[in-house]
């Protein structure tokens, strides 16, 4: 996803210097992926336009003093990223942080729901009702494993790539993920399981 | 399907085996376990799945192209969006 060319791709005076057509090349190539970002963080096509739409504003007042330190995407995601988390916030007062102490790994994560679903047909798994759960399923995590999960495992995004995007260490990404994966297999495992016992008894 | 302590000291190791980026000796030892070990291998197989699903790029949710072109219009770049992509 993040592409290693893309220094070459932009010209950073251009962009550092407010060139409205650079700047229309940089909107172009990630608008769609700051959208599906928030599509998948708040669920809620409303919402997702109004995040990427900030985002592109915030980017554009940011970028005479971006500093390259990291690539320019990673730079990118993370404002989009907190703007999704700022959109949280607001429906849910008390509850978002992404720093939200680091949860231990043992306790809780278990895993309950044994049943072999992958023989399932793929036109069943991707169905427009099972694409609709799986978007529910990631509503269900916290933002802060929510955000690890859609960074690492949607948008593809390598760990250290994951952990520069929300200023966490490497470590916690890893602690996070595991447990948004673990708690996503369970939900899956729930939705599709029914699947399978229908099957056997069609 | 006996859930061991085995097993659940293995589940903190799943997302790095699943990633192949677990440590070589743990990665023996888990891989030993779920040769014996159905509940394990179920576990396993299910979760590489739901990571796999989530990943399956869905080309329904490219950018619409009004929120596009209200994106542009917000941003003063209208001059820009006759240009499709
Ligand atoms: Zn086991």
């Amino acid at each position: 996803m993040i592409n290693e060319t893309e220094k070459a791709a932009f010209s950073m005076e251009a962009l550092r210097g407010g060139d409205r057509e650079e700047f229309a090349r940089f909107v172009e190539t990630y608008s769609t992926q700051v959208y599906r970002l928030g599509l998948k963080m708040l669920n809620d096509p409303q919402d997702a336009e109004d995040m990427l739409q900030e985002t592109f504003i915030k980017a554009f007042k940011a970028l005479p003093t971006f500093e390259g330190r990291s690539s320019l995407s990673t730079w990118l995601y993370r404002i989009a990223i907190n703007e999704a988390l700022m959109t949280l916030r607001k429906r849910r007062p008390n509850q978002v942080s992404v720093d939200e102490g680091v949860e231990t790994v043992e306790g809780e994560i278990e895993p309950r729901e044994i049943l072999d679903w992958c023989c399932l047909p793929e036109r069943e798994m991707l169905s427009v009702e099972s694409r609709k759960f799986m978007n529910e399923a990631i509503q269900q995590l916290s933002p802060a494993l929510r955000a690890v999960f859609v960074l690492r495992d949607i948008e593809g995004l390598s760990i250290k790539e994951t952990a520069d995007t929300l200023n966490l260490s490497e470590t916690a990404v890893k602690t996070r993920l595991l447990r948004a994966r673990l708690r996503l297999r369970e939900l899956l495992t729930v939705y599709y399981g029914e699947r399978v016992v229908e099957s056997k008894r069609a | 399907m006996n859930t061991t302590d085995t097993c659940n000291a293995l589940v903190a190791s799943l997302s790095d085996y699943v990633d192949g980026t677990l440590d070589p000796s743990l990665c023996i030892e888990l891989e030993q376990h779920l040769q014996s070990c159905q509940k394990c291998r179920i576990v396993v197989n299910t979760l590489r799945k739901t990571i796999e699903l989530y990943h399956e790029p869905t080309s329904s949710e490219a950018l619409p192209q009004d929120v596009r072109a209200r994106l542009f219009l917000r941003l003063n770049l209208e001059d820009y969006l006759k240009k499709e992509v």
